[in-house]
């Protein structure tokens, strides 16, 4: 590959900076997947149908199979491995393990980064913004019932807060 | 090995049975943690790509290698030639190979495969393959491939009828003379895949100095994929080592063992290094084995009070191109159409045929679904023509607990009365049926299922499951494993398992499951075999370890066995909570002069619960156990567009006791919706063999957007058979929704639905053809 064909990537990855030289075509998901190991995005499809490589790109949810690496240098991408505190699972990762919305778990980083979008911008989304916002993650397991549940369960405790 | 002086007297033991505790694996899933295939360390592999054939049918002249082999960075190419064996999930018919032999049977058939640095090369060798066939007729339909001068899929299969059983219990000719009304219907169900989330995958590693294979990969059944790598690679089955890391879900797809996974190794031989295969979801869907395309048809008399007389049904399964389970699959169709109620006479008919389709075999409700719609819906048609309320007409018909069908098949407990109790009183069936606005409409259904095969597919007279404890000088507790945990949570079942028996915190077990080298082999997970026999294993092998620990307690205690109380995390002597002494005290006790403590323990099925040999392939349909289940669907049938939208659904399952009643009602509500997709969208589709919707935007099956909320009530008979008096809760919910929706899509529109999936032109079809007939009778009528 000439030079011509690669360029060099200006990032944040989960809230650290990262430089690196990469092909000009190379997909978001191949870079974060091969180049930075973080393997919790999934390929699930061959290209944009099922979600569950979503990742955040400066806090929307993007499908990182069908975005160019080229296409976020400057920008922050954020991963499902940025969730957990110091070990310890983030308030949505909490309610998708213990209310079940996670079964075989191969979904359950685009449908949670999803959700986390969701709820950043919209701390208590009613039923039907749930489901509108995770329309594009699908899930073999579960029937989405727990799923929602687990969302909303975050909602209500940011409802709790409020009060 | 803490040791902090604290007051034991109030211990009581851990009540894991019966808990909602979250996955035991569940952490790494929603952490971004846990490592499918894919995810693994693959540093160094090479890239595995497979040649798939553009034809449907068609003799190998020939295929040149050579420019392939030639081009720079390529490390491995092979064909049929490189491996001698055929495979297959049954002893009896064995007939695919890892890569096409002689013949190509469908468009998608593995022809070659190429192993390189990248894939990019590996792609472009694939071009240089240079592939000479003579193409022959082709069949996409049963009735194509059966026609007299087809030409022969497979040889040996004269008229490419694979399997051919019939059965009659009873004298239905006497049955249908004693009902007050005689009807029959053909139902036709269009194929479907199993459409799990993560494409199929594999990584193999070869190590040539020491002449060692280690396959890591997608299975449901690692066990079986050793069988079959040791059959395919002619090495000897110790030199071989199977891992399954985590799994994204399978539901059918994975219990066997498919091509790609001896491919992977044989690259990986071939090459002798390292091979990573990663299929395209296209590819996934073409690897299919899911459930075939079904014709049935059916005839049943009943009586003026709902009673059914007779049952006479008639099953043909489009195959596809090779036999995978479907001899188990026809069988299991037959065995199970009417063994969830008591019917005096019972006639059955089926044909497993082969056609020019990606092979089927077995999917979530293996072998009963289709017959289950097709029963349930021609039940639902009399109830409603002798003017019986649906359900009423299911309750004349039950069975008791303690029965035996007339197919020979046993069974201890019997939920079914109580499902249907359940749903007709929370879905407010009395105020709903034919009462709701034209347009709306309320249905239901009922179905049951197996709690693992009575016979494994492989009889070795081995016991059918077996698991080790392993407890030492830190005081915690592996447990080893063969059952696969694909997201249904078997590592969860068995943990709880253990802990119930041994009274432990759950900080004290660990699971170690699926690696050839180091867990005991177990059948898998498939027919929902694994909380019932893995379950009864774990508790075994947890009795024996607390009988090791009893005994050390005593010991210490110096007093009699029967007077050391265990209360889990303490144990003391009866009576004086004062003595009690911390777990780790009496494992000391137990390593003196022992060392490293293991239990084992096993289960075997009880032999009556192994089949009677009343019918055809007499096991299939024997289980120490059966789940029962109950479906009301309430749908939206748009008047302009004849879109069905399911608005709620309530079911109600039988698993027996429910060991952990979170993870039973999430099995629930996927299986409800997976038949929900069945019902009303998902449908593989062909063209000339051509795959018209291998992808996730045209094979549809429900969004969130789309998908109902579930209503779940579980039913809890204590089943003397299974592990605490738990059965199967996986898949027996799946095959009433089908019925279930049609029956709804009636009371809406009042048309009578014969076909899944309901989709909006089958809908406008079958109104169409109604008002035709309704016209013509119109005209007689008038003529008349």
């Amino acid at each position: 590959m000439s030079s011509g064909d690669k360029f060099i990537l200006d990032l944040k990855v989960n809230g650290y900076p990262q430089q690196d030289l990469v092909p000009k075509n190379l997909l978001l998901i191949d870079y974060l997947r091969e180049k930075l190991d973080l393997t919790g995005a999934k390929m699930g499809c061959d290209g944009g149908e099922c979600g569950a490589c979503t990742v955040l790109v400066d806090g929307a949810p993007r499908l990182s199979c069908i975005t160019l690496a080229a296409k976020v240098t400057g920008k922050h991408v954020e991963t499902i491995e940025s969730l957990s505190d110091n070990g310890r699972l983030s308030e949505l990762q909490k309610q998708f393990h213990e209310k079940l919305g996670s079964q075989c778990g191969f979904c359950t980083p685009g449908m949670v980064m999803a959700s986390e979008a969701l709820l950043r911008k919209n701390p208590e989304p009613t039923d039907s913004e749930i489901r509108k916002a995770l329309e594009g993650n699908l899930c073999r397991c579960t029937g989405y019932v727990k799923i929602l549940e687990s969302v909303k369960a975050v909602a209500e405790t940011h409802a709790g807060e409020a009060r | 090995m803490k040791r902090v002086n604290q007051d034991l007297s109030h211990v009581k033991p851990n009540k894991a049975a019966g808990a909602r505790i979250p996955l035991v694996d569940g952490i790494e899933k929603v952490s971004g943690k846990a490592k499918y295939t894919t995810d693994l360390d693959a540093h160094g592999a090479l890239v595995g790509v497979i040649l798939r054939s553009p034809y449907a049918h068609a003799d190998i002249v020939s295929i040149d290698v050579s420019a392939a082999r030639a081009l720079p960075g390529v490390k491995a190419v092979i064909t049929g030639d490189d491996c001698g064996a055929p495979f297959g999930i049954l002893p009896i018919s064995e007939n695919e190979y890892p890569l096409a032999k002689e013949k190509l049977r469908y468009r998608g058939d593995a022809v070659a495969a190429v192993a390189a640095i990248d894939e990019k090369t590996a792609r472009q060798a694939l071009d240089l393959i240079r592939l000479e066939v003579k193409e022959l007729p082709a069949y996409f339909t049963v009735q194509e491939a059966l026609a007299p001068d087809a030409v022969q899929i497979h040889d040996k299969r004269q008229g490419n009828l694979e399997r051919s059983v019939e059965d009659e219990f009873g004298d239905v000719e006497q049955g249908f003379a004693q009902a007050d009304l005689v009807m029959e219907r053909t139902y036709h169900c269009g194929e479907v895949t199993h459409a799990h989330m993560e494409p199929h995958a594999a990584l193999a590693e070869y190590d040539a100095e020491r002449d060692m294979l280690t396959l890591q990969s997608v299975t449901q059944v690692p066990y079986y994929v050793h069988l079959m790598l040791t059959q395919c690679t002619g090495m000897d089955s110790s030199r071989i080592r199977v891992i399954k890391p985590f799994v994204g879900g399978g539901f059918g797809a994975r219990t066997e063992t498919l091509n790609f996974e001896i491919i992977a190794c044989l690259l990986a031989k071939a090459a002798g290094g390292k091979v990573k295969m990663k299929l395209s979801r296209e590819e996934t869907f073409l690897t299919h084995k899911g459930r075939p395309e079904t014709d049935v048809n059916i005839k049943m008399g009943m009586t003026k009070d709902g009673k059914i007389t007779a049952c006479e049904a008639e099953v043909i399964q489009r195959g596809g191109a090779y036999a995978g389970y479907g001899v188990i699959t026809i069988l299991y169709s037959g065995a199970l159409l009417h063994a969830i109620y008591d019917i005096p006479n019972v006639k059955y008919r089926g044909q497993r045929v082969y056609t020019n389709n990606p092979g089927c075999g077995a999917m979530r409700g293996h072998g009963t679904v289709n017959i289950r719609f097709a029963f349930e819906a021609l039940l639902d048609s009399m109830a409603e023509a002798l003017d019986i309320d649906v359900l009423a007409a299911r309750r004349v018909n039950l069975l008791q607990p303690d029965f035996e069908t007339i197919n020979g098949l046993r069974g201890r407990s019997y939920g079914l009365p109580e499902c249907i109790d359940w749903v007709e009183e929370a879905s407010s069936w009395k105020q709903k049926r034919k009462k709701l606005p034209h347009g709306k409409g309320i249905g239901a259904a009922c179905s049951h299922f197996v709690s693992g095969a009575g016979k494994p597919v492989h009889w070795t007279g081995e016991p059918h499951a077996t698991i080790l404890l392993k407890l030492d000088f830190d005081g915690g507790i592996t447990i080893f494993t063969g059952a696969s945990d694909i997201g249904q949570g078997s590592s969860t079942i068995i943990t709880q398992a253990v802990a119930e028996i041994l009274g432990v915190d759950y900080s004290r077990l660990r699971l170690i499951a699926n690696d050839s080298a180091i867990t005991p082999k177990d059948n898998g997970s498939y027919s929902s075999r694994v909380t019932v026999m893995v379950g009864s294993a774990a508790m075994d092998a947890a009795k024996n370890l607390k009988t090791i620990l009893l005994d050390a307690a005593a010991r210490k205690f110096e007093c009699a066995v029967e007077d050391v109380e265990c209360m889990g995390e303490a144990y003391r002597v009866k009576g004086s909570p004062e003595t009690a002494l911390p777990f780790q005290d009496i494992v000391d006790q137990a390593l003196i002069g022992s060392g490293t403590i293991t239990a084992k323990g096993t289960y075997f099925v009880p032999r009556e619960y192994q089949g009677m040999g009343k019918q055809r392939g007499a096991a299939v349909g024997s289980s120490p156990g059966y789940s029962y289940g109950a479906t009301v669907a309430e749908v939206t049938v748009d008047e302009d567009t004849f879109q069905v939208t399911v608005d709620k659904i309530w079911c109600a399952h039988d698993c027996g006791f429910a060991i952990n009643p979170l993870s039973v009602e999430g099995q629930i509500q996927g299986g409800v919706w997976m038949g929900l997709g069945q019902a009303i969208s998902e449908e593989t589709g062909f063209q000339n063999g051509l795959h018209m919707n291998a992808n996730f935007l045209d094979y549809r099956f429900p969004t969130i957007v789309e998908s109902p909320d579930i209503e779940v009530k579980i039913i809890e008979p204590i089943d003397p058979n299974g592990p605490f008096g738990a059965k199967e809760a996986s898949e027996g919910m799946l095959s009433s929704v089908l019925a279930a929706v049609s029956s709804a899509v009636r009371d809406a529109i009042g048309i009578e639905m014969t076909e899944t999936p309901l989709t909006p032109d089958r809908i406008l079809d079958a109104i169409t053809k109604q008002e035709r007939a309704n016209k013509r009778n119109q005209s007689k009528q008038e003529v008349a």
